[in-house]
């Protein structure tokens, strides 16, 4: 009993600091941009005004139960992935459910939402939901290649699928993999900048020509939960990049300073890039990051 | 129930006028003219994300419909869909002289004059066409109509829908579409 009530609050608080984290890059994200603009920009707590004002307007879409489950899969994934990963590098704050695997069950969980919101977004019947999500499909098989290299290239090198494993090794040797094992840090960022779907690779919600793509349907309390399930998510994936390359974290400050600078990659390759095309997207991934995953592999193999 | 007290529904009003008041999503249906005043509007130099005026890519998810300009009847006709496809809490800014009185189309045979007998207009800003800042103005007007409880364009809408779809009807010879779209 005690050891529930732990977890449960360890998963609120993990959930509310992810939240608040995650909406305040966003923010910082359109800040930034609009610096590089010219512009003054939005505030950087837009997005928390942003939020609640998509959670407080009416809803009367209905377009089937898939529609509605879309979203909530997107959440459920945002979430999940974030009980796993470890927040910080001792649990005693954020108790979480992760387990010997769980690097390999991640690598699931991960694609489980898109998936769910494709679904989703194939029920509203929107010609450009259906576009957005075969692009989304496309480009989510160009980012995984080079992330799952990167990702099996640590399991063999360091013989673990367990992320505390990589954490405590970390630890004990005090060198960080980003530096014993370079091309699966490179290969793995290089594919972050697909998962973060900012430009170049924003074909999936590409606004001025897909009008946003999956979620043209959804308006506000869909919105409202993809805005904050993707938040979330991007605190969960920037926390395990640095537990996994960059030694994890002892506290939130460090925490947020590490995610913020890995964070700053696709935002500002991002804020300066145009937008590719789909399959210019699929074989920027399967160019250099790939190879860069396939030498992490030899390099794990043979060294 | 505490949420159902008239006091807390103050609260929660006061605390939603106030993030919905500083999160515009507008969809500028460039319908005259008057669209190529939002480019300048948006970007570097008049800035409206400072305000947290934003583009949507939807109806959907959009809060604020701009009209720009004249509308012709057939325009008309996909603006009333486009108005009826978005979600609650909505609004209108009517955007030049072509909307309040015809403007300089006042006697052609395919515009439609006075916009407020079609679609319940919050905001109109006059000009023609407006300059950018007068177009700021206009979404600071709103934003303090929104803050006052006082931007109810669509219940007015809901609540005239029979005296709106007469008008409309009037207009648009071959109407086919749904009676109502939300
Ligand atoms: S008000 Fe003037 S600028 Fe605007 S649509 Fe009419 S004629 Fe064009």
């Amino acid at each position: 009993m005690q050891e529930i009530l732990q977890y449960t609050w360890g998963a609120l608080v993990s959930f509310v600091v992810a939240f608040t984290v995650g909406i305040t890059y966003m923010g910082l994200n359109r800040k930034i941009t609009a610096r590089v603009q010219n512009r003054i920009g939005p505030p950087w707590y837009q997005n928390f005004f942003d939020v609640l004002k998509l959670g407080s307007k009416e809803t009367s879409i209905h377009h089937g139960v898939m529609q509605h489950m879309g979203p909530a899969f997107i959440m459920v994934t945002a979430v999940m992935s974030l009980l796993i990963i470890p927040i910080l590098n001792d649990n005693r704050f954020f108790p979480n459910l992760n387990f010997h695997g769980d690097l390999v069950f991640l690598l699931y969980i991960m694609v489980f939402g898109p998936l769910g919101m494709a679904l989703g977004a194939g029920q509203t019947g929107n010609p450009n939901s259906a576009i957005g999500v075969t692009r989304g499909l496309s480009q989510m098989v160009g980012f995984e290649i080079p992330w799952v290299m990167a990702l099996v290239a640590l399991m063999i090198q360091y013989k673990t699928t367990s992320i505390v494993d990589l954490m405590n090794l970390q630890a004990e040797t005090g060198r960080w993999l980003m530096f014993t094992s370079p091309f699966a840090f490179l290969a793995a960022v290089l594919a972050m900048l697909g998962m973060f779907r900012y430009a170049p690779f924003d074909i999936v919600g590409a606004p001025q020509e897909l009008a946003s793509g999956p979620m043209s349907e959804n308006g506000g309390k869909y919105l409202f939960v993809m805005m904050s399930a993707g938040s979330v998510f991007a605190f969960a994936k920037l926390t395990l990049y640095v537990d996994l390359f960059m030694g994890g974290a002892n506290n939130l400050i460090i925490l947020v300073v590490k995610t913020f600078i890995l964070y700053l990659i696709p935002m500002l390759y991002g804020i300066v890039s145009p937008r590719y095309r789909t399959e210019q997207a699929i074989r920027y991934f399967w160019g250099w990051p790939s190879l860069f995953g396939l030498l992490a592999i030899l390099q794990a193999v043979f060294l | 129930m505490m949420i159902n007290d008239k006091n807390s529904q103050k609260i929660v009003d006061i605390i939603q006028n106030y993030a919905r008041k500083h999160s515009l999503w507008i969809l500028a249906y460039g319908t005259g003219c008057g669209a190529i005043e939002i480019p300048p509007t948006m970007t570097s130099r008049y800035d409206a994300e400072r305000l947290g005026v934003r583009g949507a890519a939807t109806p959907r998810q959009a809060d604020v419909l701009l009209i720009t300009g004249y509308l012709t009847t057939k325009t008309l006709k996909r603006v009333i869909r486009v108005y009826e496809q978005m979600q609650d809490p909505k609004y209108v800014i009517g955007f030049g002289s072509c909307t309040i009185n015809g403007g300089m189309y006042w006697d052609s045979y395919n515009t439609i004059k006075a916009l407020d007998r079609y679609l319940p207009v919050d905001v109109f800003i006059n000009g023609c066409m407006p300059r950018p800042e007068a177009v700021l103005a206009g979404f600071a007007k709103l934003q303090e109509l929104i803050q006052a409880g006082k931007a109810d364009g669509a219940r007015k809408y809901k609540e005239n829908l029979e005296w709106y779809r007469a008008n409309q009807k009037k207009v648009i010879p071959n109407w086919r579409m749904p009676e109502y779209n939300w």
